[in-house]
C-alpha cells in the first residue's frame, strides 16, 4: 500500500502480520501498553497538585479495590465530606472527581478550568466553591450539586484508561442534579487529552451546553449538542 | 424463596451479582439452588412472571407475544429434562429454530445456569439463526465481522483509515459501524454521508451504521442522512430502557422509520450487556444473566440484522475477571441463540477487569466454535475512542483460519473481484 495509513489515526492500523497473528514487536508493544494501563487504574490523585483552590471530599468507597467492586460507594459522599458541604444558590458548581484514572485529572483539569470557569463568571453565572473527590463517580456530582444548591453540576473525571490513552478526561453535564437521576439526564463530553479533544474545544462545546441547558432547564437526551465536525474533508 | 430469588441464586458466580446482592451466599447453596432450578417446570415461567406484568412493558412483551403452539413440544418438562433435551439428538437445527418463539428469555436464562461451557457451545452450534442485508449472515461455515473504526474526535479521514485497513483483512461484511464521540444529528449525517460513499465507491455488499442514540439517528435520517440500520442499546427491563432514553414505542417508531427505507428487510442493530439493568438501578432485584435475556426478548420483537453483547465492557464491578467475562459471553450467545436471535459478540474487556488477552483468546475460540454469527474487527484490538480492548482484524483472520470459516457470500465474492484493494486474498481462506 502506497500510503501509510498511521499518517491519519492513532488506531493500530497498519500493523505487521506474522500468518494470520501479530508479529513479536507489535505483540509485545500491545502487552506494554495494557500494563502501563492496568498500572494507571491504581495511581492516586494528589489533590493539592493540581493548583486549583478547592474543598476535598471522598466518596464512601474507601480506597481502590472497593471503589472498583462497589460503583453504589463511589457515587456516594462519605458521611465526614457530606458535613462539609454548604448549601447556598449557584448557577453552576464543578467537581473533579478522580474517577479511573487520576492522571487525566492530574494533567487536564486545571487547564481545562482556566478556559471555562473565568467566561462563565463574565457572562454572569454564579459558580459554586471547586469541589475535588477521592474515589468518585460520576454521579456523585448529583449528591454535591444538591448540597451546595446548584442548578446545574458538570463532573470532570478521569475515563477509562483506554491501552493509547491512559489519561482522558471527560466531562458529565446534570441540570437539576439530584440523587436518582439517570445516565439519560447528562450530556458528556469525552476524549479531552493530548491526542483528544483540545482544551479549547472542549471549553467552547461544554459553555454552549452549559447555555443551553440553562435556557432550557434540562440535560440529556432531550439536549442534542449540534456541533459540526472538527475535520470535514 | 420465589422464583426471581431461585434464579439468583442458582447464576454462576459473578460479582454484579453480589453488589446487586442477590447471589449465593456459599457455593453449596448456589448448587443447591441450582439443583432446584432443574427441578422446575418450564411452564413456571409463563405463570409466574418474575417482573410483575403491570409494572414493566418489558414483561409485558414478553408474556403477549408467547407462542404457545411453538412451546408445545417441551411444554411438560422441567428445566433440567430441558437441558437433557437439548444436549440429545432430538433437538436438531430445525427443531430448535420451530421452538424458538415458544421460549420466553426466563427459561433460557435458567437452563443456562445449569449448563457448562460445553454445553452452551454444543447447543447454540446447533442454532442457525440467518439474517440479510446487502449481506447474508450466519451461514454454516461463515463468521461475519463488523469493521468497528473508532476514532477520538470522529476525524472522517482517520476513519477511512480504519476502515481501508479492516477491509484489506477481510473484515466488515456484517457491518461498518461507527461510535460517534458526539451524539448530534448533523455529527450523524456527516458520519452516515462519509461511509456511504466509500460503501458506494467501492460497491462493497455490507451495511453502514453509526452508532447514536436512536433518537439522533432518526434525527439525521430526516435531515436526508443515507441510513441502513438503526442502532440501539437495550436491556430487559422498562426502566433500564428508560435510563438509556428509548421505550418499546420509540424503538417501535424506528423500527418502522427504517423499513419504510429499505422494504422490510433486517434493518436494526442492537446491543446489549449483563450488568446494564443493575447499573441504572433498574433490575427489580433480578441477577443480571436473567436481565440480559430479557434484553433478548426486546430485540427479537424487531427482526433484527444483527444483535451483540458487548460482554466485559461495563467493567469488573458486573464481570470481576477472565473467568466471569468468558462464561458471561458464552451464556449470552447461547440465550440469544436459543431465542432466535442472529447473536455476535463484542469480545472484550477494560483496563480495570482483571483480564487480558489470553482471556479473549479463549472466549473467541469458543464462540467460533459456538457458531457466533459475527464478532468485532477493530484495529490491533485497541479502541481508541471507547477505551476498551476487543478483537482485532488479526483474530479474525485467526478463527477462519483455525476453523475454516469464511465471510458472508456476497462479501467473500467482492473480496475476490478486488484483489487491488484486498491484496492479501490468501489471508481470507
Amino acid at each position: 500500500m502506497a500510503i501509510d495509513l498511521r499518517m491519519f489515526t492513532p488506531a493500530r492500523v497498519s500493523l505487521g502480520r506474522t500468518g494470520h497473528s501479530l508479529p513479536t514487536a507489535d505483540l509485545l508493544r500491545f502487552q506494554l501498553d495494557h500494563a502501563r494501563a492496568r498500572d494507571a487504574v491504581f495511581q492516586e490523585l494528589d489533590p493539592a497538585a493540581l493548583g486549583l483552590p478547592h474543598i476535598l471530599l471522598r466518596s464512601a468507597a474507601g480506597d481502590r479495590m472497593t471503589y472498583i467492586c462497589r460503583p453504589d460507594l463511589g457515587r456516594t459522599l462519605s458521611e465526614e465530606s457530606r458535613a462539609r458541604l454548604q448549601k447556598g444558590s449557584w448557577d453552576a458548581a464543578i467537581v473533579v472527581a478522580d474517577g479511573l484514572s487520576a492522571a487525566a485529572v492530574q494533567r487536564h483539569a486545571a487547564s481545562l478550568l482556566e478556559q471555562v470557569t473565568p467566561r462563565l463568571r463574565e457572562q454572569g453565572w454564579r459558580i459554586a466553591p471547586l469541589t475535588v473527590v477521592l474515589q468518585g463517580r460520576v454521579a456523585i456530582g448529583d449528591e454535591i450539586g444538591a448540597a451546595l444548591g446548584a442548578q446545574l453540576v458538570a463532573v470532570l473525571i478521569g475515563e477509562r484508561p483506554g491501552l493509547s490513552s491512559p489519561d482522558s478526561l471527560g466531562i458529565y453535564l446534570t441540570w437539576d442534579p439530584h440523587s436518582g437521576r439517570t445516565d439519560a439526564e447528562r450530556n458528556c463530553l469525552s476524549n479531552i487529552r493530548a491526542e483528544g479533544i483540545t482544551y479549547s474545544a472542549a471549553a467552547e462545546r461544554l459553555l454552549v451546553l452549559m447555555r443551553e441547558a440553562r435556557a432550557r432547564k434540562l440535560t440529556g437526551v432531550g439536549l442534542k449538542e449540534d456541533v459540526p465536525l472538527l475535520n470535514s474533508s | 424463596m420465589n422464583l426471581r430469588e431461585l434464579l439468583a441464586k442458582a447464576s454462576p458466580a459473578r460479582s454484579g451479582d453480589e453488589l446487586a446482592g442477590l447471589a449465593a451466599g456459599s457455593a453449596e447453596e448456589r448448587v443447591r439452588a441450582q439443583m432446584r432450578l432443574a427441578d422446575r417446570p418450564l411452564s413456571v415461567f409463563l405463570r409466574e412472571p418474575i417482573i410483575p406484568y403491570e409494572a414493566d412493558e418489558v414483561t409485558r412483551l414478553i408474556c403477549d407475544s408467547h407462542d404457545a403452539e411453538a412451546f408445545a413440544p417441551v411444554a411438560h418438562l422441567t428445566v433440567g429434562e430441558f437441558r437433557d433435551w437439548l444436549l440429545s439428538e432430538q433437538a436438531t437445527a430445525q427443531r430448535l429454530q420451530s421452538l424458538a418463539p415458544g421460549l420466553i428469555p426466563e427459561m433460557a436464562a435458567a437452563v443456562s445456569k445449569i449448563m457448562r461451557l460445553q454445553d452452551l457451545v454444543s447447543v447454540a452450534a446447533k442454532c442457525r439463526v440467518v439474517t440479510r442485508f446487502r449481506s447474508t449472515i450466519g451461514l454454516p461455515g461463515r463468521l461475519s465481522t463488523r469493521l468497528q473504526p473508532n476514532h477520538p474526535t470522529d476525524d472522517l479521514q482517520g476513519i477511512a483509515a480504519s476502515i481501508f485497513d479492516g477491509l484489506c483483512y477481510g473484515n466488515g461484511d456484517a457491518v461498518i459501524g461507527v461510535n460517534p464521540v458526539a451524539d448530534s444529528p448533523a455529527r450523524v449525517e456527516s458520519l452516515l454521508r462519509m461511509l456511504d460513499r466509500i460503501r458506494e465507491h467501492h460497491q462493497i455488499p455490507t451495511q453502514i451504521c453509526v452508532l447514536a442514540h436512536v433518537t439522533t439517528q432518526m434525527k439525521a435520517l430526516a435531515r436526508g442522512a443515507p441510513l441502513d440500520l438503526v442502532f440501539q442499546s437495550v436491556a430487559g427491563t422498562e426502566a433500564a430502557n428508560a435510563s438509556f432514553g428509548v421505550n418499546l414505542s420509540v424503538l417501535d417508531e424506528a423500527w418502522q422509520a427504517a423499513r419504510e427505507l429499505h422494504g422490510g428487510a433486517n434493518v436494526m442493530y442492537f446491543e446489549t450487556g449483563q450488568g446494564s439493568a443493575l447499573s441504572a438501578n433498574a433490575h427489580h432485584g433480578v441477577d443480571q444473566l436473567t436481565c440480559e435475556a430479557r434484553a433478548y426478548g426486546v430485540a427479537r420483537r424487531y427482526q433484527p440484522l444483527l444483535v451483540n453483547t458487548v460482554v466485559g465492557f461495563i467493567g469488573p464491578e458486573y464481570l470481576y475477571n477472565g473467568k466471569q467475562i468468558l462464561r458471561a459471553g458464552l451464556e449470552d450467545h447461547f440465550c440469544g441463540k436459543l431465542l432466535g436471535l442472529p447473536m455476535g459478540c463484542d469480545i472484550c474487556y477494560t483496563n480495570h477487569a482483571e483480564a487480558d488477552q489470553d482471556d479473549m483468546d479463549a472466549l473467541l475460540t469458543m464462540l467460533g466454535v459456538a457458531g457466533c454469527n459475527y464478532i468485532m474487527g477493530v484495529p490491533g484490538a485497541d479502541d481508541v475512542m471507547l477505551h476498551y480492548q476487543s478483537t482485532s482484524f488479526h483474530d479474525a483472520l485467526y478463527l477462519r483460519s483455525v476453523l475454516g470459516l469464511r465471510p458472508a457470500p456476497e462479501f467473500e465474492a467482492w473480496l475476490e473481484r478486488h484483489p487491488s484493494l484486498v491484496p492479501e486474498s490468501w489471508l481470507l481462506t
